[in-house]
C-alpha cells in the first residue's frame, strides 16, 4: 500500500534545545498510526511540522507525494486537524462555522457536504446553535466536522476524545473507524488513552525527548517488553527506562 | 500567482457573521466614531468662533476630525480582525487551511474597510443636522483624501499585525497605541510648521501631513495642491509594499519560532 505521508530525518530545534531529533516515519493510506509519548516529547511540534505550521530545521515531509516546503498551500487543501487546544470562532452557529471553513477550503457543493457531515456527525439538529453554547462533546463533533469538510485524504487528531464522556468517546472511535474505511483515510493519532490507541491504530511510534524510542504494532510492543497493555509499555519506555 | 476570490469571501464570512450576529458590537463600532465626532463638533464650533486662524472655515477641525477617525478605524479594525482569531483560539484553524498570505490580506483590507463605514457612516450623518458641516464640501477630493487615509491605516494594520505574528499576544498592547504615538506628527489639527524642526522632517516623512494639510488648504484657502496628494500617494504606495513585505517575513519567522502553534498561550 503506498504512503500517504513520508517524514525523513526530521529535527526541530529552539536555538539550542531541540525538540524533535531525525524522526522518521511514514503514513500508509488507510491506516491509523499512533503518536505516543509523554507531555514536551516533541508530539506537538511533529504535527505543527506535518501541519507546515512550523519550518523543519532539518529533513523533509511529504504528503500524497509532495513535499510540503514547496506545496503548503496545495498540501493543506487534503488535510485537516482536530485538536481540543483550538476551537472554532463561538460566536458563530455551527452552520455558519461550516459555512466559514468550507469557503475557505473551497469545497464544492458545500450545502450538500455540510448535510451529509451533519447527518454522520448527528448534527442536524445543532446547526443553529451558536457553536460557544454547546457541550464539549457537541462541540468536539463540530470541530470533528470542520475537520473532514474538505473531505481530507490525511487526517491529523491530537487527542481527539480528551475530556469526552464514554458515550460520545465511543461514537467518536465508532465514527473514525468507519470513515476511514470508507474514504481510505491516513490518521496520524496523537493520544494518552491507551486503550483508544490500542483500538484503532495499526501500528505506533512511542516519543521522549523530541526522538522515536519504539515502534511497531500494539500487540507486538505489548509482548516485546512482556507487558499486559499498551499502558504498561508506556510507563516502561517512558518512566523506567533513560 | 492565482487568487481565489470563495476563500476571501469565506474569511469576510468570518467577520460578518460575528458583527452581525451581535448588537452590542454593531453599537461598539458606532458609539466611538459618533462621541467622538460630537466632541470635535462643539470644540471646531468654539474655535470657529474664537480663531482667527479658523474664522472662514467652520467645519476644518470637526472635518479633519473624521478623516482621522476615519484612518483610525481601519487600521485599528484591521488589527481587531487579528486579534479576534487569537482570542477565540481559532489562529491555529485560519493557518491550516490552505488560504495564501495574500488571500488574507485581501480579505482583512475589505473587511476593516467595512468595519470602517459601520462606525463612520452614522457618525458623518451626524454632522450635518448638529452641526452644519458636510463632508462633501471637499468635493471629490475627498475621495483621493479618504483613500489615501484608508491605504495609511491598513498598512498601520499590516504592520501591527506583522508584529502580532512574530511575537505573539505580548503584541497587543502596540497594536491600540500606533495611532496615538504617530497622531502628534500626523499634524491633523494644526499645520506642520507647529512641529519642531526634528518633528517636521519626521513628520514629513509620513502621508498623514501631505493629506491633511491638504484637507486644510482646500477648506480654508480653497486651494487644490495636487503635489500634497501625490507626496501621500508615493508614500502610502512605498509603506504598503513595505509592510507586505514584512507581514511575509514575519510568517516565516513565525514557522521558524513555532508562534503559529503558542499564539494564543
Amino acid at each position: 500500500m503506498k504512503n500517504s505521508v513520508e517524514v525523513i530525518n526530521l529535527s526541530k530545534s529552539y536555538g539550542k534545545k531541540i525538540a524533535v531529533r531525525n524522526i522518521n516515519f511514514n503514513i500508509k493510506e488507510n491506516e491509523i498510526l499512533g503518536l505516543l509519548g509523554p507531555n514536551g516529547c516533541g508530539k506537538t511540534t511533529t504535527i505543527g511540522m506535518l501541519l507546515g505550521l512550523l519550518k523543519p530545521s532539518n529533513g523533509q515531509i511529504s504528503i500524497n507525494g509532495m513535499k510540503i516546503e514547496k506545496n503548503r498551500i496545495k498540501i493543506l487543501q487534503k488535510i485537516n486537524f482536530i485538536s481540543p487546544y483550538i476551537e472554532l470562532p463561538k460566536k458563530l452557529t455551527v452552520k455558519q462555522n461550516l459555512l466559514v471553513y468550507g469557503k475557505l477550503y473551497d469545497v464544492k457543493n458545500l450545502k450538500d457536504r455540510i448535510e451529509y457531515l451533519a447527518t454522520k456527525l448527528r448534527l442536524s439538529e445543532l446547526l443553529n446553535r451558536i457553536t460557544g453554547e454547546l457541550s464539549s462533546g457537541q462541540k468536539n463533533r463540530v470541530s470533528l466536522a470542520k475537520a473532514l469538510i474538505n473531505d481530507p485524504g490525511v487526517l491529523f487528531l491530537d487527542e481527539p476524545t480528551a475530556s469526552l464522556d464514554p458515550e460520545v468517546g465511543d461514537f467518536v472511535r465508532t465514527f473514525l473507524e468507519d470513515y476511514k474505511k470508507e474514504k481510505k483515510l491516513s490518521i496520524l493519532l496523537a493520544s494518552h488513552n491507551m486503550n483508544e490507541v490500542t483500538r484503532l491504530c495499526s501500528s505506533i511510534l512511542m516519543m521522549k525527548n523530541g526522538v522515536i524510542i519504539d515502534q511497531g504494532k500494539p500487540l507486538e510492543l505489548i509482548a516485546k517488553h512482556g507487558r499486559k497493555n499498551l499502558e504498561e509499555v508506556f510507563l516502561k519506555l517512558t518512566k523506567y527506562e533513560n | 500567482m492565482k487568487i481565489n476570490f470563495n476563500k476571501i469571501y469565506g474569511l469576510f464570512l468570518r467577520h460578518f457573521f460575528l458583527i452581525t450576529r451581535s448588537f452590542p458590537r454593531i453599537l461598539d463600532l458606532i458609539y466611538w466614531p459618533s462621541i467622538q465626532i460630537t466632541l470635535w463638533g462643539f470644540i471646531s464650533n468654539f474655535f470657529a468662533t474664537h480663531s482667527a486662524y479658523y474664522n472662514n472655515a467652520v467645519g476644518v477641525i470637526l472635518t479633519c476630525a473624521i478623516l482621522y477617525d476615519f484612518l483610525f478605524r481601519t487600521s485599528i479594525g484591521f488589527n481587531m480582525l487579528f486579534l479576534e482569531e487569537i482570542w477565540s483560539r481559532n489562529f491555529t484553524n485560519l493557518f491550516i487551511a490552505p488560504i495564501k498570505i495574500s488571500e488574507i490580506i485581501i480579505s482583512l483590507v475589505f473587511t476593516a474597510l467595512v468595519r470602517a463605514l459601520i462606525g463612520l457612516i452614522p457618525a458623518i450623518l451626524l454632522t450635518s443636522p448638529l452641526f452644519g458641516i458636510s463632508l462633501l464640501d471637499l468635493g471629490i477630493h475627498l475621495f483621493l483624501l479618504f483613500l489615501s487615509l484608508y491605504v495609511f491605516g491598513i498598512t498601520l494594520g499590516i504592520l501591527v499585525s506583522s508584529g502580532l505574528l512574530r511575537f505573539g499576544p505580548s503584541f497587543e498592547n502596540i497594536a491600540w497605541s500606533t495611532m496615538f504615538l504617530l497622531a502628534p506628527f500626523g499634524c491633523i489639527y494644526y499645520p506642520v510648521e507647529i512641529l519642531p524642526e526634528f518633528f517636521q522632517k519626521i513628520a514629513y516623512m509620513l502621508p498623514l501631513v501631505y493629506i491633511f494639510e491638504e484637507a486644510r488648504s482646500i477648506l480654508i484657502d480653497q486651494i487644490v495642491n495636487y503635489e500634497n496628494i501625490l507626496k501621500a500617494i508615493y508614500l502610502n504606495f512605498f509603506y504598503l509594499a513595505s509592510s507586505v513585505i514584512l507581514f511575509y517575513f514575519s510568517f516565516s519567522k513565525a514557522r521558524k519560532k513555532g508562534t503559529l502553534i503558542n499564539i494564543g498561550e
